[in-house]
């Protein structure tokens, strides 16, 4: 009889001396999962610029960023669900939290950051949600009637709390948002075994990644479904977003400076085989992709004058990689040191899905996880529309806060 | 109608709340979980292992014994014990492997696949490694579900009906002491053989070994061979950098071993 492979075996080559028990345990999809929850902090704080810092040009995209953020938060605890070898169990956390543990709170931000999001889209749409509940028939009327809860006051006095609480919520969302972020980061930050993990600048490494990442997707996005539903795009609004990118483009940029130099002159006994990691195993990863197309390009694209609409696509698109190989090199890259320090170990992602396992672990799963969202975001703009007919670039700012 | 929004609001934040606090106040309350931050080197009777890498011969019969004792398949590529063998060249290189975790013994001298001669090498040992039972193991530490936990006797172990697999404990191990179980799934490690020590026997692993290189026994135990070894000897733990405080005394280990 074939002896059963240990976990972790099917995808990690191991090349010198590594221990025994050595694999990579934490795969795509623990690159995955930051990478979601740093689109939903990025969105969020993109819609909460508009409401809490009045940034007017923004106005056009802040129901959109907002929505999106909350299609991204329902998604992202699900690839932990493929990651676990028990997800049947992971109600367990809920029980039991062990709150040393980075992974156990992440439950109770999530939650509160949950509650967060749903009362300020209620209270920026519930307007158009009164608006429809008393226009529509049928079942559609009645989706809207359950999410009125109740209240149909549209009084202007009314309005006008709503938005006070609107206020009052996307500036605590966004505490909430660098938490439930920030936090992730601890996730890899508190390993102490992994020498590329441990620092202290990784939360906020992370968060200004996040910051990036998400502001850049809804870039993305938000061209793409203008382009192709054929509708006025708000070219102020665009630079706006460009420039928020741009900005913590540099500080991204910076933190991660800062944490390369740090490792390389404190040159602890783990820097020779981290180096080898960084500068050879992972060069064209970190330092072409993640570095140089993900950060230094889209920054010069960023920084020079008059940025268009084909700028900004093309900007975003290479921040969003950047990101997502930067979540990638920290996760694998951090275990393809062997913790002996005397090898390596080699990811290799199955593709073909001969077996649950490699199913599980390999690209299907991801491809749905990530166009996950996007689906989410479809049905949610039939419910609550999001993209806005507008006619010219006056039009942006001036489309009243009334249903539409 | 405003009521309607303002009852919303505080309903929502009742809700968190009420599921926030008392899940919280059942762990942070815990005196044991706020002892594990601040504990000191614990003075009471513990279970200690000893392994005296000067005897040992890499015949991996320990490794062996195992397997057997417990119920992991003997040829999947993970074990709760293993043997490295060191060997440092005159050029000052050191290799070092543990083919199949040792458990059919080194039979060539041939680490790492390589031709060597007698004359090149330098030092040659083997060290024996199995979990360190620590006093502070960072494996229970960020263990989300509390699934793995240190007993009052300091053994270091794993609820497999409770573990949800996320590997964190396993990622966390500077040892590399963990692994997945491959037929239950869930995280898995040597147990000091629980089973056994409690019932006052020894481990599979020091009655396999011919040489006495695995003893195990309790610390603060004037009879235990274990305590007197460690009182009054020159020992050693693996990685004390980490601040696991590790439970596994070595006598003779050398700087090049990782
Ligand atoms: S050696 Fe590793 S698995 Fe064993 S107690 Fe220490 S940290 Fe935990
Ligand atoms: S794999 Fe199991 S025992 Fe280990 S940290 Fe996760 S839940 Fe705890």
């Amino acid at each position: 009889m074939e002896a059963i492979q240990a976990h972790g075996a099917l995808w990690s080559l191991k090349e010198m001396y590594t221990y025994p028990n050595e694999y990579i345990y934490w795969t795509i999809h623990i690159v995955i999962y930051p990478y979601i929850t740093g689109l939903v902090a990025g969105a969020f704080v993109l819609s909460s610029l508009y409401h809490v810092f009045g940034k007017e040009e923004l106005k056009p995209v802040s129901r959109f960023a907002l929505l999106f953020s909350f299609a991204l938060l329902l998604i992202a605890p699900s690839p932990l669900l493929f990651h676990l070898t028990q997800p049947q169990r992971s109600i367990h956390i809920m029980m039991t939290p062990h709150f040393y543990s980075a992974i156990a709170a992440f439950t109770i931000v999530y939650m509160t950051y949950m509650a967060i999001v749903l009362a300020e889209i209620w209270f920026v749409f519930r307007p158009f949600i009164v608006g429809q509940a008393l226009e529509k028939k049928g079942i559609l009327g009645l989706i809207y009637k359950v999410m009125t809860l109740g209240s149909y006051d549209v009084s202007e006095h009314a309005l006008h709390v709503d938005e006070k609480i609107t206020k009052i919520l996307a500036f605590v969302g966004i505490p909430a948002a660098g938490l439930l972020h920030g936090y992730v980061g601890f996730i890899f930050g508190s390993v102490k075994t992994v020498p590329l993990w441990k620092t202290p600048l990784m939360p906020f490494i992370f968060l200004m990644s996040a910051i990036i990442s998400g502001v850049a997707v809804c870039i993305f996005t938000y061209l793409i479904v203008m382009f192709v539903s054929r509708r006025f795009i708000c070219k102020n609004t665009i630079r706006s977003m460009c420039k928020v990118l741009s900005l913590f483009l540099v500080i991204a940029f910076l933190l991660e400076g800062i944490d390369l130099v740090f490792h390389a002159y404190t040159a602890e006994e783990s820097w020779g085989i981290l180096s080898e990691v960084i500068f050879e195993r992972f060069g064209f990863e970190v330092i072409f992709i993640q570095w140089i197309m993900g950060m230094i390009v889209p920054m010069i694209m960023l920084m020079l004058p008059n940025v268009g609409l084909p700028r900004a696509f093309i900007a975003s698109t290479l921040v969003l990689i950047g990101v997502f190989m930067m979540r990638w090199d920290v996760v694998i890259g951090g275990q393809s040191m062997s913790r002996s320090l005397a090898g390596f170990l080699t990811y290799k992602i199955p593709i073909i899905p001969n077996s649950i396992e490699a199913f599980k672990e390999g690209p299907i799963p991801v491809v749905i996880l990530l166009s996950a969202p996007f689906i989410l975001l479809f049905i949610f703009n039939k419910v609550l529309p999001v993209f806005n007919d507008i006619t010219s670039e006056e039009d942006c700012y001036a489309t009243p806060e009334k249903p539409s | 109608m405003e009521l309607t929004r303002r009852q919303l609001l505080k309903m929502g934040l009742l809700s968190v709340c009420g599921t926030v606090i008392p899940i919280s106040a059942l762990e942070i309350f815990k005196p044991d979980a706020l002892a594990s931050l601040v504990h000191p080197f614990s003075k009471k009777k513990r279970w200690a292992f000893v392994v005296d890498t000067t005897k040992c011969m890499g015949c991996g019969m320990c490794a062996k014994a195992c397997k057997l004792e417990s119920d992991i398949p003997f040829d999947t590529e993970v074990q709760r014990t293993w043997v490295e063998r060191y060997v440092q060249l005159k050029t000052g290189e050191v290799i070092i492997d543990s083919p199949r975790g040792a458990r059919y013994g080194f039979t060539a001298n041939d680490p790492q696949g390589r031709e060597l001669k007698d004359e090149d090498v330098t030092k040659g040992f083997f060290v024996p490694k199995l979990c360190n039972h620590c006093e502070k193991p960072s494996c229970v530490q960020v263990c989300p579900v509390g699934a793995t936990y240190k007993t009052d006797d300091g053994v270091v172990l794993v609820d497999r009906k409770w573990c949800i697999g996320c590997g964190y404990c396993i990622t966390n191990c500077p040892y590399f002491a963990r692994f997945f179980h491959p037929i239950y799934n869930v995280a898995d490690k040597c147990t000091f053989c629980y089973q056994r020590i409690t019932k006052g026997l020894n481990t599979a692993c020091s009655d396999a070994c011919a040489f006495g290189v695995r003893k195990i026994g309790k610390l603060y135990d004037p009879d235990s061979e274990v305590f007197k070894i460690i009182t009054t000897q020159r020992v050693a733990v693996l990685k004390p950098e980490f601040g696991n405080e590790p439970h596994v005394f070595y006598l003779g280990l050398d700087d090049i071993v990782k």
